[in-house]
């Protein structure tokens, strides 16, 4: 009964999604605030049946509803409760219900902060949601024609096939809806991109409703990737935190596109410069998303995160693809002649740093997607089989990004319209100096010797320092930091959080020490000044794995530091094994061990990293999502405090 | 020129130039860093296509019985698709679903004596999962069966 609930739930969220798209579209056409107001009803509605349609897609993967095929395919009566609710989207279909619930979101968010029918931007915010609706209908018949989550099974098998093993992994449970928080979080910018154009209007309204949509899903996106890469450091097995594999370029060319968007937002909205640049960008970040989409969905890639796959799928994502960039850009190209010119600034000034910013992401996402789509077209035009391998990503993405860490501490100093580039580097002094003496001690320190790395870590402490100026320059003095309000640490935090990545990235991708040795029990290797003495293995049994588990002592110096336990592990049911390396870390430094394959005379192969500052990567993310919750919290709290006095409901007298 | 048209030159050409510049830089990078795939009968066919001490990936199924361990690290194994075989020479750790009669990609450089020596095995992460090259591969030499690679997954 529950496969056919969920069915009928989609078919009313489609059916919704149509009246949204008509009354959005309708409404704001005739300037109708009846009619405008269907539309916002049509839109929660909507998001409410999908919600349903979700909830009872995770009810028959926790109730091992085997006669749903997607659950007799994907789950198993011995997968622990957790992952029978996180595989609700380890898995095509279900992972495109949780697109659709989180489109929903988005919608159900637009609609909810929608100001009235008579409101001089109600007409914007109903075409907004006209165009969330269209994308919803594509989406929802893609699913229901193509992806099926409810397709029944007879006879209903007795056990499931049961989940891919490196899915049963925390990170599924926060890896995906984060990213796709942020995927598909660009398309309340995108549609609101959209309605201006729709409506002729080049002033800053669409921006002022669409900033806090576009900074809450840079957020998600920029934790979502976060999140991905620290599960694959570790549950790969390979050391590493970033593979240039074609599905994370996927992600991180919108979250490129989504800061560069941030950011143009910003001068858009605050001194109406980059008016159709700034809706262009709308534009782009969505597009990405859905390239994104096609990428990971129609498994045309050779991938980590490939699967085998259904062709038309991917036909039918590259359709929508092709309407969903291709209307707004000849909306835009037939409007933006029309449209008012920016406002203008001077050479110097925090627009011409945001003009840099923006040029420079912009050029590394299209660098990323020529050396992501190079191999699909070589095949499709001339049969010939390449990839493009991490070398080509990193020779022309660090450049650019180091660049840009060069500028970024002067973007905050300088003002609006007018700067004074000299008082600025005169201000940044201190770091300056502090990012040179970083670089100059790792040169002379650091081994093995590396202008890259040290150049890394100049920038890291550069931009750190530079963060740390902007907010004491803000306050006065150190006294007074906590008077400041808490948007004066947003860029300052987002700043400083790229720094502390960028130590990581060195560290763990330049000073990294790497060993790999068949050892016998009772034997020793060496790593990054670590002793490893391999003590013995044992099979265990897992829940619903076999596993062989080594104990191996790291040592230091003669003293035992601490035991740990790599593991290699054997799923029976889906015949599949993975590896559960050990990790010890410090918060400075990681020692990552991996239990490899067994090789004769009792010897197993293993495979040993020592990462100094590899946790600053995921820390640094996380620095960075901090900065997008507080512009977020800033704007609610003050959307809050308005609301309120508007209302005349303020319980406690006015401040 | 008004002051404003010059700005608005100034920025086209900033423009231009940092596209330019990006441009020329992706396509010198693409140059170098491009990975060609061969099948074991590609490289049968064509054996002066495949310059020696140069990278490429060559993949196909780990024939049956042919992956032997010794003592180190190193592994010996052939990749075949059904027509023709190269011998294989690996030295690491091997990805978790590596198995005789599996499809596998190898990363890696064709000596002199047409050993390819691996320095990378790539993984994959679905038993079901059949890189693309390799399916194609089997394709061309005939050896493709239908449902090989069948339905999955994510």
């Amino acid at each position: 009964m529950t496969g056919e609930l969920g069915q009928l739930a989609l078919c009313l969220a489609l059916a919704l999604s149509l009246m949204q798209a008509f009354s959005g579209f309708f409404g704001a056409a005739r300037g109708n605030a009846r009619v405008m107001a269907m539309g916002r009803g049509a839109a929660l509605g909507s998001f409410v049946f999908i919600a349903l349609a979700f909830f009872t897609l995770m009810f028959a993967y926790v109730t091992s509803d085997f006669s749903v095929m997607a659950v007799a395919e994907n789950s198993h009566t011995a997968k622990p409760l957790i992952y029978k609710i996180t595989g609700v989207w380890g898995n095509h279909e279900g992972s495109m219900v949780l697109w659709m619930l989180i489109l929903g979101i988005y919608s159900a968010a637009i609609a909810l902060t929608q100001p009235d029918g008579t409101h001089p931007n109600a007409r914007l915010g109903s075409n907004a949601l006209g165009v969330q609706a269209l994308i919803a209908i594509a989406f929802l018949i893609f699913i229901l024609l193509t992806s099926d989550p409810f397709l029944r099974l007879y006879p209903p098998p007795f056990e499931g096939n049961g989940l891919n093993p490196l899915l049963q992994d925390p990170g599924l449970a926060f890896h995906p809806p984060l990213l796709y928080l942020g995927y598909v979080g660009l398309s309340a910018s995108f549609s609101f991109a959209a309605a201006a154009l729709l409506d002729r209007r080049n002033d800053a309204a669409w921006v002022r409703r669409a900033r806090p949509f576009a900074i809450a899903a840079w957020t998600a996106l920029t934790l979502g990737i976060a999140a991905g890469s620290w599960w694959a450091y570790y549950t790969l097995g390979w050391g590493g935190f970033w593979f240039w594999d074609p599905v994370e370029n996927a992600s991180l060319m919108p979250w490129l596109i989504g800061t560069a968007l941030i950011h143009s937002m910003m001068a858009t909205e605050r001194t109406g410069a980059f008016k159709s640049w700034t809706l262009l960008l709308a534009i782009a970040g969505f597009s990405f998303s859905l390239i994104g989409t096609f990428l990971v969905r129609s498994g045309v890639l050779n991938s980590v995160h490939a699967f085998a796959n259904d062709p038309r799928r991917g036909l039918f994502i590259l359709m929508i693809l092709f309407v969903a960039i291709t209307s707004p850009l000849v909306l835009f190209a037939w409007r933006a002649p029309k449209l008012a010119p920016g406002a203008a600034f001077d050479v110097v000034s925090r627009e011409t740093g945001i003009l840099f910013n923006n040029l420079l992401l912009t050029a590394a996402a299209a660098t990323i997607l020529i050396g992501t789509l190079y191999p699909l077209v070589l095949d499709a035009a001339e049969g010939i089989k390449i990839s493009v391998g991490p070398p080509y990503f990193t020779a022309t993405v660090i450049p650019m990004m180091a660049l840009l860490a060069m500028a970024m501490p002067f973007g905050p100093m300088l003002l609006w319209r007018r700067g004074d580039v000299k008082a600025s580097a005169y201000t940044l002094r201190y770091p300056f100096a502090f990012a040179v003496l970083a670089l100059i001690l790792a040169l002379a320190i650091a081994r093995p010797f590396s202008v890259l790395g040290a150049v890394a870590v100049g920038l890291g402490v550069w931009l750190i320092g530079g963060s740390i100026t902007d907010v004491l320059r803000r306050a006065g003095d150190w006294r007074r930091l906590r008077l400041l309000p808490p948007t004066a640490f947003t860029s300052a935090l987002a700043h400083a959080g790229l720094g502390v990545v960028a130590l990581g990235v060195a560290g763990a991708g330049i000073w990294k020490d790497e060993a790999i040795q068949v050892i016998s029990p009772h034997q020793t290797m060496q790593v990054g000044g670590y002793t490893l003495r391999l003590e013995g293995t044992e099979r265990v049994q897992g829940p619903n794995y076999i596993a062989d588990r080594a104990e191996i002592t790291v040592l230091s110096k003669g003293q035992v530091i601490t035991v740990v336990h790599p593991e290699k592990r054997s799923y029976p049911v889906e015949q599949q094994a993975t590896t559960e390396s050990a990790i010890r870390t410090t918060g400075i430094a990681d020692l990552y061990i991996v239990l490899g394959d067994p090789r004769g005379g009792g010897g197993w192969v293993v495979r040993a990293y020592f990462n100094p500052m590899a946790p600053f990567i995921w820390l640094g993310g996380v620095i960075m999502a901090l900065a997008g919750m507080t512009a977020l919290g800033a704007r609610v709290a003050a959307a809050l405090r308005t609301r309120r006095q508007a209302t005349g409901l303020a319980a406690e007298p006015a401040e | 020129m008004t002051p404003k048209k010059q700005r608005r030159l100034a920025f086209a050409i900033t423009l231009l130039l940092a596209g330019g510049g990006a441009a020329a830089l992706a396509v010198y990078a693409l140059q170098d860093n491009v990975l060609f795939f061969y099948s074991p009968s590609d490289i049968a066919a064509h054996p002066e296509k495949v310059p020696e001490g140069r990278a490429f990936r060559i993949g196909g199924l780990v024939e049956q019985g042919s992956v032997k361990r010794d003592r180190g690290l190193e592994v010996d194994f052939t990749v075949t698709d059904g027509k023709n075989a190269v011998p294989v020479r690996y030295s690491g750790v091997l990805p978790d679903l590596f198995r005789e009669g599996q499809g596998v990609v190898a990363l890696g450089t064709r000596g002199r004596n047409g050993v390819f020596t691996a320095s990378e095995i790539l993984a994959k992460h679905d038993e079901k999962y059949m890189p693309p090259e390799v399916v194609d591969a089997l394709k061309r030499s005939g050896h493709w069966q239908e449902g090989q690679g069948k339905t999955g997954n994510s």
